[in-house]
């Protein structure tokens, strides 16, 4: 595993941040396939449109500042389904993706939207695609639950509840799209109570 | 000065090459686990030499898992004690994804946000069994569901109480037959309550492993004796563990004492065998009482001996413990610890003694009582931990533990 000089920043957490994104690029590079069947139920999740569910959702709990949703999409239907947008009542959203940028893996809004072929699930996770919360209007304590509401091309949305849990990790550097790398946004791992 | 300088340098070169040479391998390794294979990390796992891995204890159930549970090979319990601040909605927020962790870890399958998933997949009839202290109700505002006798045990003349391993808001029991298990189970549990809880203690301890005795044998402690012999089975179980009426969070539910026991094995050394088996009232090879031959011989504490002494001496463990009625039986279901030596030699070890009864008041207390003013066995045994808890009744899939008590 090379090692991947971290960026000095005066902004708290971002070494560990960089550290964390390193690692997830790395185990995702290794073959580290998505396993619906090892994932078992979701807390509370309620899917509306079959064309698409949601398994095993959850959130990252945040004191403050952005945040990500993570699950497993599958699509048992004969075509692919995009997602266009997500929305919840927690938080303006964005859909992301995790990319390359000046040698450093940053996530930045995914263009299209996410696709989930025909016949296949596609996960949600740090350090791949995800739903960004970019500023929760409360904390997201751990335990919360978080509505979310997936828009799909050509009409049709799937909303579903996600439990908010501790995590140290997912904490990306997140680059809106335009060539300035901006200091990570992510919150520190200490989530509150 | 120089000399020492190399000598160093060479050390330090030495150092990082091994620990180069490890890290390679193991890379080498990894990338060749996944090239050969297309099969998920558990299929590699679950390839055991028998079913030990994969053996699976329902979480769901009106009561939970863990205590009439045949014991798992390996066991630790955690105590928290709940942060200032976490109140109900809290502790209900706390107890919903513990919940979904435990019914997760226990049929192999990884929690929500597990970052090692690949240590999950052998539960190995891995039990999560949750525990509520005294303060735990106080804090939820539900002092009056407390069960009454769920309160610190009082002190005795033969406590050697230590803080370290005294008291909690909050217990994770996790019981299983592999130690990773445990220790993944454990390091998900407690991500999950440090943001509302810290913890107090934690107490790992073990049993003979899986397959090594018959299911169903009584464990041999630290002492070398049978211990367990006398707990109750089947319905007397029932009868004496759980409490089957009265409020939602009281159905179904049972407590827990947690004392930590010293064995003061440099002072049992001195003993002779016959002192041993004096001082518990049990052949030590056998488990038999004194007065017969098979390890369930009822003993018999009117037998006389030739000099007109009783056969089970007074002072005896199992003439002090000895109860008839089952209402006011204990459940045993006690792990050996086994710490480091000091450097004399001298052993840390000892006794996780945990037990199950309906009513701590009715049914602990009154026996420890007895045996903390007459037990030969005193003499090599010493309490230096404490803790209750109430064992609130367990879920169905869709709810969680804790619900009546905090819902």
């Amino acid at each position: 595993m090379p090692i991947v000089p971290l960026r000095l920043s005066r902004r708290r957490g971002l070494a560990a941040v960089a550290l964390v994104a390193t690692a997830a690029a790395f185990l995702a590079g290794c073959g580290e396939k998505s396993d619906a069947d090892a994932a078992g139920a979701a807390p509370s999740p309620s899917a509306s449109a079959a064309v698409l569910t949601v398994k095993d959702p959850w959130v990252k709990a945040a004191a403050s500042g952005m945040t990500a949703a993570f699950g497993i999409l599958s699509n048992d239907t004969d075509r692919d389904v995009t997602i266009t947008s997500v929305t919840s009542p927690a938080s303006p959203m964005e859909l992301h993706e995790m990319a390359m940028k000046d040698g450093k893996m940053v996530m930045q809004p995914k263009a299209g939207g996410i696709v989930v072929k025909a016949k296949s699930t596609h996960e949600l996770k740090p350090g791949g695609d995800h739903l960004m919360l970019m500023n929760p209007s409360a904390p997201i304590k751990p335990g919360d639950e978080v509505t979310f509401t997936l828009a799909l091309a050509g009409g049709g949305s799937v909303v579903f509840t996600a439990i908010a849990k501790p995590f140290a990790g997912a904490g990306e550097s997140y680059d809106p799209g335009g060539s300035m790398p901006m200091p990570s946004g992510m919150p520190a791992p200490s989530a509150h109570g | 000065m120089t000399g020492g300088s190399l000598h160093r340098r060479h050390l330090l070169t030495g150092g990082v090459a091994f620990v180069a040479g490890v890290a390679g391998a193991a890379g080498a390794a990894a990338v060749s686990t996944a090239s050969t294979s297309d099969s998920p990390q558990r299929t590699v796992d679950a390839a055991a030499a028998d079913d030990t891995g994969a053996g699976v204890v329902p979480f769901y159930g009106p009561r939970q898992a863990g205590v009439s549970t045949e014991p798992q090979a390996h066991a630790s319990f955690v105590a928290f004690t709940l942060n200032a601040g976490t109140d109900r909605a809290a502790l209900a927020r706390m107890m919903r994804l513990l919940t979904d962790d435990a019914a997760r870890l226990t049929r192999g399958v990884a929690p929500l946000g597990d970052t090692e998933p690949e240590l999950a997949t052998l539960p190995a009839r891995l039990t999560v069994t949750f525990g509520f202290g005294p303060e735990l109700y106080r804090a939820a505002g539900r002092p009056e569901r407390r069960p009454s006798s769920v309160e610190p045990i009082p002190p005795f003349a033969i406590d050697r109480l230590e803080e370290a391993w005294t008291g909690g808001d909050l217990l994770i029991q996790i019981c299983a037959d592999d130690p990773l298990t445990v220790t993944h189970a454990q390091r998900m549990l407690i991500k999950d309550t440090r943001p509302f809880a810290s913890v107090r203690w934690v107490q790992r301890g073990f049993r003979r492993s899986r397959g090594a005795q018959a299911p169903g044998h009584t464990q041999r402690n630290i002492l070398g004796q049978l211990d367990g012999t006398a707990n109750p089975r089947d319905a007397a179980q029932d009868t004496a563990v759980w409490v089957t009426g009265g409020e939602p969070w009281l159905r179904d539910s049972t407590t827990l004492v947690i004392r930590r026991i010293r064995a003061e094995l440099e002072t049992w050394d001195l003993l002779s065998t016959a002192d041993k088996e004096n001082a518990v009232g049990r052949r030590l090879a056998t488990g038999a009482p004194l007065t017969g031959t098979h390890e369930r011989d009822q003993p018999d504490f009117t037998a006389l001996d030739t000099v007109g002494f009783p056969v089970m001496p007074n002072h005896a463990h199992v003439t002090r413990a000895h109860v008839t009625d089952d209402r006011l039986k204990i459940l045993r279901r006690p792990y050996n610890y086994d710490g480091a030596a000091d450097a004399a030699g001298r052993p840390d070890t000892g006794l996780v003694f945990a037990a199950y009864q309906a009513d701590i008041a009715r049914q602990y207390l009154p026996i420890q009582r007895r045996l903390a003013e007459r037990d030969l066995l005193n003499e090599w045994t010493t309490p230096i931990g404490s803790a209750v808890f109430a064992i609130p009744p367990g879920c169905a899939e869709g709810g969680w533990i804790g619900e009546p008590v905090l819902g």
